[in-house]
């Protein structure tokens, strides 16, 4: 059961457990064993029984059989004690999240057996065994409700509640201004906290009133949440409440300066104001800096997730955000297919040309990944063409700027019914698709090209293969037609995106699976079946072949078109997972998530190598400026946040939208980001001014400490109102023409 | 705000009774108290919590409403089966009955006949899904078809939208905001009705409101809102009463583009492609009134001239080259054997009015053979009465304008003969009008001198009237007062006179034609010592004392008979103390305020509408 918490909590655990068997057992007898042999003997009977009773329970018979054969156990009978020790080694370590050490776990479970003694080598084995097992299986389980919940068991007077609460809120209140923001960041957390206390408690009534009276104090961003909390009011409601779940799971994150935390610290233990200081110790976890407190803006600004702000040191990690090299290509101006060499996929050849910021030198890129990091597809003959055409396309592409804006081309859904969910076009422009809520999936030719299936088999039979226009033989003239309807989704489809060579189309949907179409024959080809729950996202990579995709179940799934099963799970999100975008080098995607936060993950090991925190609401939307080198998001709230992935930081703030951001895009060459919206809006704002005025000295690197300008207004180059259309894709053709779609509302 | 709805969230459950009701339903009696209290929390917490996840499939959906599809994929992420159809009519599908001592909560289903659902005519079949692609060149973007735009049009958008997004409550004036150019033909709820005021006015029959409607268009500033409209009434206006032949509105148009085009801050240039248009229909059309033969449409078509002679001044550009463009025009249909006598008419107005370089290399050397097609009607046998007064018109059109013209270019001794070789037929009427010029150019150097006639009004205001169809039915038909640029009026007619205000602004003339005379801008002789003594001495308020002032001449008498007669109301103000009460009164009013000018013409006209009526025709 202890084990399960931390399955929930480290999920990365369960991408490659097989090193920990062998690596735990030959660390094992360095343990001293410092009791009686006979002693031993009996706790590691009793260690074994409970973890035998607690694997039976899960129905792992081969496990069981697994563990009985190396232990060495003939076939025991089960033992009410063992299966009660069992009991307590869950119970014990349920309070700590720190458990992925095997031995801390280790001596848990000995302290369960009620030893007292050190634990013994054979121990040590057992329990990480079952420390593998469940986290195989336990990935996707949801933890144990009451092992959770079961932290709220200690209590204090109920009624004293909301006299600790005001009685903090009064200290607080009259601290020194510097320290008043900083500290007013524990409101929220302690007051959830001591309110599911409550609640879990059965004190209803206690719960309501303190709700009643202290909710009008907490930041507005947080009303969804305590929305939700509202509704709560009886121990049964929090079986199974996953947003209680999440808070309970993961510690809620605060960055407090060090004076800051010396005052409460003092504080409290001067009023022996225990009820409030355990929840500290126990739910929250407070990142302590030194130097000078934050002040209000700074932390509001990068508050709001549902779990607090990121941790130092989840954004500490290296990310690779330069682009990969070049591929050596010389491309003829003519007609001419030049039969150069080239080891990369066709996009390669665009992402540096849209690098507007970086050098164009064919030299890597210090801050790129290696060029294999991740095993990319090869060029094919077409993609090459593609690429020609690119090139073509790119010498006669518009530089934007605020004296240049971009037009705009703007396709509007008609007849749809408030039916259309999601847009996708090709990169090339040469095609769209659409995603309806009737589970069909449209695609539409924008070019006088009509689209065409290939032939039946029959009929392919009969064509002479050697002639040179073979690959126009092959398509059947019959079929030919502006748009063509994909039918296979069981529930709306609320992602679709072409792959890069226009063969394929991804589509996910309500239903839980993500669909791969032929673009040739205008089938499906493969269904992937992964997550349960609906799928908000998905997305090709920029080089083919690999897409992720996000959804209700929280988990982010890397997959590759030719196996049918995942490659990476990414897992984290204490929120749905409503959007994923791949990075221009395809060695990282992000995600954005409903419980507000923005991650990404690095697609070599899965790792989660940045947290961002700040928006107040869900994000929608999610776009990597062309170099690589910086986000943007946009959130049900309306901002637009833009962040530095190299450090790890905020450094925009985007403000004008009313509604929803469901689109986001940045020029071909990054000078302009577009984005659409619920309000009926197209706006432009100016990215490369946004990025050149940050300054990113080291302090600020350093503490993650940012002064956001306030300058939206200067940023924002352009409004553009539809009647009554909200933009929910936006597409910058090859040439810099911004394209816009969007289904008309008529009411 | 936020909180009080907050404390609602927490505490609104379902009521008991619903419990019960539903209890019943599903033939479950006798719920006790409890058990309902317990069953409604638990409900409305299920509840919430399913409308929660609505949302979030509402949020993904892209949709601001939430439908009953949300409720049921979020049902069916809790696992549990989906309510199928939500087909019930009513509002609640129970029904309630008491009786017995007991309340009784049922379902009513109604039998229904399959007959009637199978002989229902089919609903409409829903219209497919279909893509539109709605561009604007830089920066703009509409669902709906933006209006055909002219390529020299394009600017405009961002001139008008500046001015938009001042005025825009909503965008607080530093917010740099480009809105599309189709926003900006929305009008405010003032605006509109402003426009519907004005544009009733100024074709409405009361001539005091026309006066201000045309007043406020042409100084009204922050019009540039209306101005495509106005635009757009004009030259809908023009094409709709060319055809209705309703002289009268096309007179009013016309006065309407001339206020337009006195706005300063207007822009004009982009909606000229509609008013040139309609201006040029009013020059050359080749019936404007329904009788041509009574109807005063010749100063529609002079007043017209004028109004495009001064758009090619301010207009026209190397680019657009209105002037060579209009020239063009109007050469060629003059040119044309065919064209008739009003056309032609339009057509040398037109180009007189454009200048005298433009009379000197385009009229000049076409006067002999106009002269003989005037001839051939004027001396031929009889045909229609029309086309003889169209040659009349065109006549005397060509010598007004040509005399002044030719009497610069050639030297002083007019010989009738030489004139008749070089002109031909017009030849010695030309002669004669040449030395009436010269004689006109020599006088007003005295006049100048003696500062006595001088125009003081900056608008003098000619009134066209016209006569009745049916003689003396009552005065003028259709009164209207087209107001002439001083400047223009005057250097035309008298290129000698100086234009300048002089010193003290002492005299104005008022000049009105009677019925059917076309060259309102004869020469005006005042003999001395009628704008010396009389005028000064006796200028009582009244009609009766107005007499006294009117100076009626018979305009030209030198071709008798076939010219009518012009009258010129020469109201002359006295620079000396001695002036009477009234008559300052009448003069401060005037100098301050052109409305006021306007009215006080009318009345004197209305005064005198005997002399209009008698005037010899």
């Amino acid at each position: 059961m202890a084990a399960v918490q931390d399955g929930g909590s480290e999920p990365e655990g369960e991408k490659e457990p097989q090193p920990e068997l062998p690596s735990d057992g030959s660390s094992a007898p360095a343990a001293t064993p410092a009791s009686k042999p006979e002693e031993q003997q009996q706790q590691q009977q009793q260690t074994l029984l409970a973890v035998l009773q607690f694997l039976k329970r899960n129905k792992l018979i081969e496990s069981v059989d697994a563990l009985r054969r190396e232990a060495g156990l003939a076939d025991e009978p089960d033992e009410a004690p063992g299966s009660e020790a069992g009991g307590g080694v869950g119970g014990a370590a349920a309070g700590s999240a720190d458990s992925a050490d095997a031995s801390a776990l280790l001596s848990r479970v000995a302290g369960a057996a009620q030893s007292g003694a050190a634990s013994a080598p054979c121990n040590i084995s057992f329990s990480s065994i079952v420390l593998f097992i469940v986290l195989s299986v336990g990935g996707e389980d949801q933890p144990d409700v009451s092992v959770v919940l079961s932290a709220y068991s200690q209590q204090g007077d109920p009624s004293l509640y909301q006299v600790y609460y005001s009685g903090l809120k009064k200290f607080i209140e009259s601290v020194l201004d510097c320290h008043r923001a900083e500290l007013s960041q524990l409101f929220y957390p302690l007051f959830v906290h001591m309110y599911l206390e409550l609640v879990y408690n059965n004190h209803e009534s206690e719960a309501k009133a303190f709700f009643e009276k202290f909710s009008g104090d907490q930041e507005c961003y947080y009303q969804d949440d305590l929305r939700v909390l509202s509704g709560l009011t009886k121990k049964e409601h929090m079986k199974g409440n996953e947003t209680l779940l999440d808070f309970r799971t993961s510690k809620f994150v605060l960055r407090i300066s060090r004076d800051s935390y010396q005052l409460l610290k003092r504080h409290l233990q001067e009023r022996q104001n225990n009820q409030i200081w355990n929840i500290i110790q126990e739910h929250l976890y407070i990142d302590i800096f030194d130097g000078m407190p934050r002040s209000k803006s700074q932390i509001d600004s990068m508050s709001g997730s549902l779990a607090g702000e990121a941790r130092r040191e989840a954004n500490k990690a290296k990310v690779f955000y330069g682009l990969l090299k070049e591929p050596e290509i010389e491309v003829p101006l003519d007609d001419e297919d030049e039969e150069a060499e080239n080891e990369e996929g066709k996009p390669k050849k665009k992402k540096p040309k849209k690098d507007s910021m970086g050098s164009k030198s064919k030299k890597q890129d210090p801050n790129a990944p290696q060029q294999n990091r991740i095993p990319l597809p090869e060029l094919k003959d077409s993609d090459k063409l593609d690429k020609i055409m690119y090139m073509k396309e790119a010498t006669k592409r518009i530089r934007l700027g605020p004296e240049t804006l971009p037009s705009i081309c703007f396709y509007t859904f008609l007849n749809v019914y408030q039916g259309l969910t999601a847009v996708d076009f090709t990169d090339d422009s040469s095609l769209i698709a659409g995603g309806f809520a009737d589970s069909t999936v449209r695609v539409w030719s924008v070019t006088p090209k009509k689209l065409r299936k290939v032939k039946s088999a029959a009929d392919l039979s009969l064509i002479d293969k050697e002639s040179d226009d073979v690959l126009e033989r092959i398509m059947d003239e019959k079929t030919a037609s502006e748009s063509k309807i994909l039918y296979g989704h069981s529930g709306p489809v609320y992602g679709v995106s072409f792959s890069p060579d226009r063969n394929y189309l991804l589509s996910s949907s309500e239903d839980g699976t993500v669909r791969l179409w032929s673009l040739q024959t205008f089938t499906c080809l493969v269904a992937y079946k992964g997550h349960n729950y609906p799928v908000w996202d998905t997305q090709f990579s920029p080089y083919g072949y690999y897409f992720v995709s996000g959804g209700h179940d929280r988990v982010a799934r890397l997959w590759a078109t030719d196996h049918y099963q995942p490659l990476r799970m990414f897992a984290g999100h204490l929120g749905d997972i409503t959007c994923t975008r791949f990075h221009p080098n395809s060695n990282y995607v992000a995600t954005g998530s409903a419980d507000r936060t923005i991650r990404l993950w690095d697609v070599l090991n899965g790792h989660c190598v940045r947290v961002f925190t700040g928006h107040k609401g869900p994000i929608h939307s999610l776009a990597f400026s062309p170099n690589g080198k910086y986000l943007a998001s946009g959130s049900t709230d309306g901002r637009v946040l833009l962040w530095d992935l190299g450090h790890g930081l905020m450094i925009g703030e985007l403000k004008g939208h009313t509604d929803t951001v469901y689109a986001l895009k940045f020029s071909r060459d990054g000078e302009i980001l577009a984005s659409g919206s619920m309000d009926n809006t197209v706006r432009l704002w100016d990215a490369f001014k946004a990025f050149d005025d940050v300054e990113t000295d080291d302090f600020t690197a350093a503490t993650g400490h940012i002064h956001l300008p306030d300058n939206s207004q200067e940023l924002l180059l352009g409004t553009y109102l539809t009647k009554a259309t909200p933009v929910i894709h936006l597409h910058f053709t090859r040439r810099n023409l911004l394209l816009a779609a969007g289904s008309y509302n008529s009411q | 705000m936020a909180e009080e709805r907050r404390q609602k969230q927490c505490s609104v459950v379902l009521p008991t009774e619903s419990m019960k009701a539903m209890a019943e339903s599903v033939g479950v009696g006798q719920l006790q108290e409890d058990s309902c209290v317990a069953l409604s929390e638990e409900v409305s917490y299920r509840i919430k919590e399913i409308a929660q996840d609505a949302l979030k499939f509402m949020h993904h959906g892209k949709r601001r409403k939430l439908t009953t599809s949300d409720i049921d994929h979020a049902l069916k992420l809790k696992n549990v089966e989906p309510l199928y159809g939500f087909q019930s009519q009513e509002f609640i599908p129970f029904r309630f009955a008491s009786g017995g001592g007991r309340e009784l909560h049922f379902y009513e289903e109604k039998e229904v006949d399959l007959s009637d659902i199978i002989n229902t005519p089919l609903p409409r079949v829903p219209l497919d899904v279909s893509l539109k692609a709605t561009k604007e060149q830089q920066k703009k973007e509409s669902t709906e078809p933006l209006k055909a735009v002219k390529p020299g049009q394009e600017e405009e958008g961002s001139i008008q939208a500046k001015g938009q997004s001042a005025t825009s409550a909503e965008v607080k004036g530093k917010e740099k905001l480009r809105m599309k150019p189709r926003s900006t033909h929305e009008l405010s709820v003032e605006q509109q009705l402003y426009y519907k005021e004005i544009t009733e006015a100024c074709v409405g029959s009361c001539e005091a409101k026309r006066a201000e409607a045309l007043q406020s268009i042409a100084t009204d500033p922050g019009l540039y809102q209306m101005l495509p409209r106005f635009s757009t009434f004009i030259s809908e206006g023009v094409r709709v009463n060319v055809v209705q032949n309703n002289l009268a509105l096309l007179i009013y148009l016309m006065r309407m583009v001339k206020a337009l085009m006195d706005n300063p801050t207007l822009y004009l240039e982009k909606y000229l492609h509609e008013l040139l248009p309609a201006v040029v229909t009013c020059i050359v059309s080749k019936q404007l009134c329904l009788r041509p033969d009574v109807d005063n449409h010749w100063a529609l078509r002079d007043f017209a001239a004028r109004l495009m002679a001064q758009s090619c001044k301010t207009f026209s550009t190397t680019t657009n080259n209105i002037q060579s463009r209009i020239t063009k025009t109007f050469t060629k249909a003059w040119l044309d054997d065919k064209t008739q006598w009003t056309t032609r008419y339009g057509c040398i107005a037109g180009l007189s009015e454009l200048g005298a370089d433009v009379i000197k290399t385009l009229i000049i050397p076409r006067l002999a053979v106009e002269g003989a097609r005037i001839k051939a009607v004027m001396e031929g046998p009889v045909v229609s009465n029309i086309d003889k007064i169209g040659a009349d018109h065109v006549q005397s059109l060509l010598l007004k304008h040509c005399a002044s013209v030719v009497a610069k270019m050639r030297p002083a001794p007019d010989v009738m003969e030489q004139y008749r070789a070089d002109f031909g037929y017009l030849g010695p009427m030309l002669c004669s009008h040449v030395v009436k010029a010269r004689a006109q150019a020599a006088l007003q150097a005295q006049t100048v001198n003696r500062t006595t006639l001088t125009i003081t009004q900056p608008r003098p205001s000619l009134s066209v009237s016209q006569s009745g169809g049916v003689g003396g039915s009552g005065g003028p038909r259709t009164p209207s007062i087209i107001k002439v640029p001083s400047s223009l009026t005057l250097m035309s007619t008298r290129p000698a006179t100086p234009t300048q205000p002089s010193p003290p602004a002492t005299k104005y003339i008022v000049m009105a034609t009677s019925a059917g005379a076309a060259s309102t801008q004869q020469v005006i002789t005042l003999s001395s010592s009628q704008s010396g003594s009389p005028v000064t001495s006796t200028v009582p308020s009244g009609s009766t004392s107005l007499q006294p002032l009117v100076k009626l001449e018979s305009g030209g008498g030198t071709v008798a008979g076939s010219r009518p007669l012009q009258k010129y109301i020469v109201v002359s103000l006295p620079s000396s103390s001695s002036s009477s009460s009234s008559l300052e009164h009448k003069g401060g009013t005037t100098a301050t305020s052109p409305v006021t000018i306007e009215t006080s013409v009318k009345s004197e006209r209305s005064e005198s509408p005997a002399t209009h009526t008698h005037s010899p025709h």
